[in-house]
Parts: C-alpha cells; sequence; structure tokens
C-alpha cells in the first residue's frame, strides 16, 4: 500500500467511524426510547384497569 | 423618529451617567490594555519587527473590548431592569443602540489612551490604521453588545461571551491588521465597513427577539 | 439510511482508477458542501422560527445545525489528511476552505455551548435562532475574510491544483455528493424524529402522571 493510498484509506475510514459512532449513539438513544416507552405502557396499562 | 432617536440618546447617557459614577468598567479597560501592552514587549522577541507589534495591538483591543462587554448588560441584570425596559413604551431596538453607542464610547475612551501608548512603546500607526480601529470599534460594540445580552440571559454568562464573540470578530481582526500593515489599506477599510453594515443591521433587526420573554 | 451507506460504498470503487490522493475529494468536498447545506437549513428554519414561531423549527434548526457541525468537523479531520496526501503536512493556513471550516466550527460549538446554558424555552429558541442567523451571515464575511488575510500572512502559498474533472470524475463527485447529502438529510430526519418522540413521551409522562 503506498502512502498516498493509506492517507486515502485513513479519510474513508475516519467518515466511516463517524457514521458508526452516530449510528451506536441513536441506537443507545432508540434502546432507551423503548425503555420509556415500555414504562409508560405499563403506567398506562394499570392506570386503565384502575380506573 | 425624533422619538426613537431621544430614545437611544436617554439610553446611552443613561449607561454613560452610572460609569461616570460608579466607575467600575472604564478604570478595569484601561488598566487592562496598558498591561497587555507591558506583557507584549514582553512577549515579542527582540527584532520580531513592526508587523508583529500591530497583530498583537489587535489581540490587545479585542479583549479589552471583550472585557468592556462583558459588563455591558451587568447594570441592568443587577437591577432587574431589562424586563422593565423591554416593557416601556421604546422601540426595542433603541435598547440595543442606546448600549452599543454606550459601550462605543468606552472603548474609544479605553483607545485613546491605548493608540497613543503603542505608537510611542511599538510602532508608530498611521492614518489608515486609525480608521480601521474606528471601523472596527463600530462592528465590535455593534455584536457584541447583542452577544452579550444574549450571554446575559445564559447560565455561564461571563463565561460563554468570549466563546461567542471570538469566532465572530475574526473578521474584524483581518480587516483591521491588514489595514495597519497592507500597503493597500483602503481593502480592508472597504472590508471593515462592509462588515459593519452587515452585521449592525442584522443585530438592529435581531434584538428585540433575544430580549422579549 | 441504510441505502445511502450502500450507495456510498458502491460509489467509491467507481472512482478507484483516478488519482491516488485526489480520491479523498469525492469525500471532502461533497462532505463540506453537505456541512454548508446543513447551516443553511439550520438559518432557514431559524428564520421561519421568528417570522412564524412554533416549536418546530426550533428543534428542526437546532438539528440541522447538529448535521451541520457533523459534517463540519468531518470536513476538517477528511482535509487535514487530504492536506497530508498532497503538501505533506497535516495542517495549512493557505487553505481558505479549511481555515473557513475552522472558524465554523468554533462558532458553531458555541451555538451548543449557548444552546444548553439557557434555560428551554420560548426565549432560548429566539436566541438559538438569532445565533443560528449570524452564522449564515458569517460564512461568507468570514470566506471574504479569510482571502484578504492570505494576502498578508502567505505572500506566497501553495498553488493548489483545481480539479480539472473530466465527465466520468464530474460524474462520480455528482454521485458522491447526492449519496452524501441524502445521508445527511436522513440522520437529519432521525434526529428530528427522536427528539419529537422524546417530546412526546415528556407529554404522555405528565399526562399519565396527573
Amino acid at each position: 500500500m503506498s502512502a498516498g493510498e493509506k492517507y486515502v484509506a485513513a479519510a474513508y475510514g475516519v467518515v466511516f467511524v463517524f457514521v458508526l459512532v452516530w449510528v451506536a449513539i441513536v441506537a443507545a438513544k432508540l434502546a432507551r426510547l423503548e425503555r420509556e416507552t415500555a414504562e409508560l405502557a405499563k403506567l398506562a396499562r394499570e392506570q386503565h384497569t384502575d380506573g | 423618529m425624533s422619538g426613537y432617536v431621544a430614545d437611544v440618546v436617554a439610553l446611552a447617557r443613561k449607561d454613560l451617567r452610572l460609569e461616570l459614577r460608579a466607575r467600575d468598567t472604564l478604570p478595569a479597560m484601561l488598566l487592562f490594555v496598558l498591561s497587555a501592552l507591558a506583557v507584549f514587549h514582553f512577549a515579542l522577541p527582540v527584532g520580531a519587527g513592526d508587523d508583529a507589534a500591530y497583530g498583537l495591538l489587535w489581540v490587545a483591543l479585542v479583549f479589552t473590548a471583550l472585557l468592556g462587554l462583558a459588563r455591558a448588560w451587568a447594570p441592568e441584570r443587577a437591577g432587574g431592569v431589562l424586563d422593565g425596559l423591554v416593557l416601556a413604551p421604546c422601540d426595542r431596538s433603541a435598547i440595543w443602540l442606546g448600549k452599543t453607542i454606550a459601550t462605543l464610547g468606552f472603548l474609544v475612551a479605553a483607545e485613546i489612551v491605548a493608540l497613543p501608548a503603542f505608537a510611542l512603546l511599538f510602532a508608530p500607526l498611521d492614518a489608515t490604521a486609525v480608521a480601521g480601529v474606528v471601523l472596527a470599534n463600530v462592528g465590535i460594540c455593534a455584536v457584541g453588545s447583542l452577544l452579550a445580552a444574549m450571554a446575559a440571559s445564559s447560565r455561564a454568562r461571563e463565561l460563554i461571551l468570549p466563546l461567542l464573540f471570538l469566532p465572530l470578530s475574526i473578521p474584524l481582526v483581518v480587516g483591521g491588521v491588514g489595514s495597519s500593515i497592507s500597503p493597500e489599506g483602503g481593502k480592508y477599510l472597504a472590508f471593515l465597513g462592509l462588515y459593519d453594515a452587515v452585521f449592525a443591521i442584522l443585530s438592529w433587526a435581531s434584538f428585540e427577539y433575544v430580549v422579549t420573554e | 439510511m441504510a441505502a445511502a451507506i450502500a450507495m456510498i460504498f458502491l460509489v467509491a470503487p467507481e472512482d478507484a482508477d483516478q488519482g491516488i490522493s485526489q480520491k479523498i475529494f469525492y469525500f471532502h468536498v461533497p462532505i463540506a458542501l453537505t456541512a454548508y447545506a446543513g447551516f443553511g437549513l439550520g438559518a432557514l428554519k431559524a428564520l421561519l422560527l421568528l417570522w412564524k414561531g412554533g416549536e418546530r423549527y426550533d428543534l428542526e434548526s437546532y438539528t440541522a445545525i447538529h448535521q451541520g457541525t457533523i459534517f463540519g468537523a468531518l470536513t476538517l479531520l477528511t482535509g487535514a489528511i487530504w492536506a497530508k496526501a498532497s503538501w505533506g503536512v497535516w495542517w495549512t493556513w493557505s487553505s481558505n476552505q479549511l481555515v473557513l471550516f475552522l472558524v465554523l466550527f468554533l462558532f458553531y460549538c458555541a451555538y451548543f455551548m449557548l444552546r444548553f446554558s439557557i434555560e428551554p424555552g420560548a426565549r432560548r429558541e429566539r436566541i438559538s435562532a438569532v445565533y443560528a442567523l449570524f452564522g449564515v451571515a458569517l460564512i461568507p464575511v468570514s470566506f471574504f475574510a479569510i482571502r484578504l488575510a492570505n494576502d498578508f500572512i502567505h505572500p506566497t502559498v501553495f498553488t493548489r491544483e483545481g480539479p480539472q474533472m473530466t465527465d466520468t470524475m464530474f460524474a462520480a463527485f455528482c454521485v458522491a455528493w447526492a449519496a452524501i447529502l441524502a445521508l445527511a438529510y436522513l440522520m437529519y430526519r432521525v434526529e428530528l424524529a427522536g427528539k419529537r418522540v422524546d417530546a412526546n413521551l415528556r407529554e404522555l409522562r405528565e399526562v399519565l402522571s396527573q
């Protein structure tokens, strides 16, 4: 691999890593939202049966 | 229209009079800019030349202005006056213009001492350089008084103003240094004028949104 | 989003046979243009917020600027690598675009600092919007300033070969740009949807706890 090719690979790699990190953050957020919705659904069901 | 001018004059005069009574901003700015010049003497290696000194002059001016701007809305904040001013039956942009003129007054007062001191200690300043300082002052105060109002409503206050202000001041420093050292200084003066016009209009138009609840 | 990523990886080999370090160009320039698009969209939404009002514009403006900043950081990184590859240095003050992106990056980082230190509410929306509008005014002014600054800071600059693009190179460039723009737009939609779900959930929680 020539030096030029290495730099090209590095540049594309940096972009890839950025997108990867972004996807990971979104995944974490999605997991949190999932937890929250489940919790709220449980809460709603309890209130429904109470009322 | 004359009512607008009267409001602006009254607001600017209020700030200047407050400062004359309390004397807490201007002496600090003066002392800061002179101390900065003294520090620069030791920061410049021997034989660094005049061009480097002009660059440092601009750093000193920008930071001195920041010092003044950080205090710009302090009286209003301390007394909770700003909310009252906003409700007062005057155009809100008049508040901005009054504050800009007042901070401009402080900055010019500091420079009346700082520029001769610089010319005496470091390098001579020609008419183009002084014109550059004057034009940059307008831009600094116009943008700065708006950003200071933004910063005043945040939790971080003094901490955040330099962060907001320094990126916006880069074009001013370019124009100012260019007008001091370039043989074709007129081009840089025109650029400073353009900057002033663009950002003064933008600040004037948008100030209302920053202060209303 | 998967489609956009797949597209980029299909596009990348397409320009594999052209000059070595030139290949970064296909990524770097579209990313930079996309960052401008993000800042521009953010300012547009900010203008709409000030004009018409409405919380949704605040969220949209913020998300667009967030994307712009992500792509701005990527521009700086890929630009630094490109500078290293073609000029042998990691950073050069004579590349106007890179310096402009440094200024913009600092400016928009301050945007986030400002936003996070104001209590949420109508006032924060408007202050953020005004600052976003300052951003788009700063882009041309800074660009011009940096051009002027080069006159006295760098009397002799690296002459940057303007990319003389052949038709196929230009086509590859356009496809790459479209792909990155699509990626950014999808990222913008995903983030926006996430933030809206967040807001909806908060509301739901309030309703349920009554």
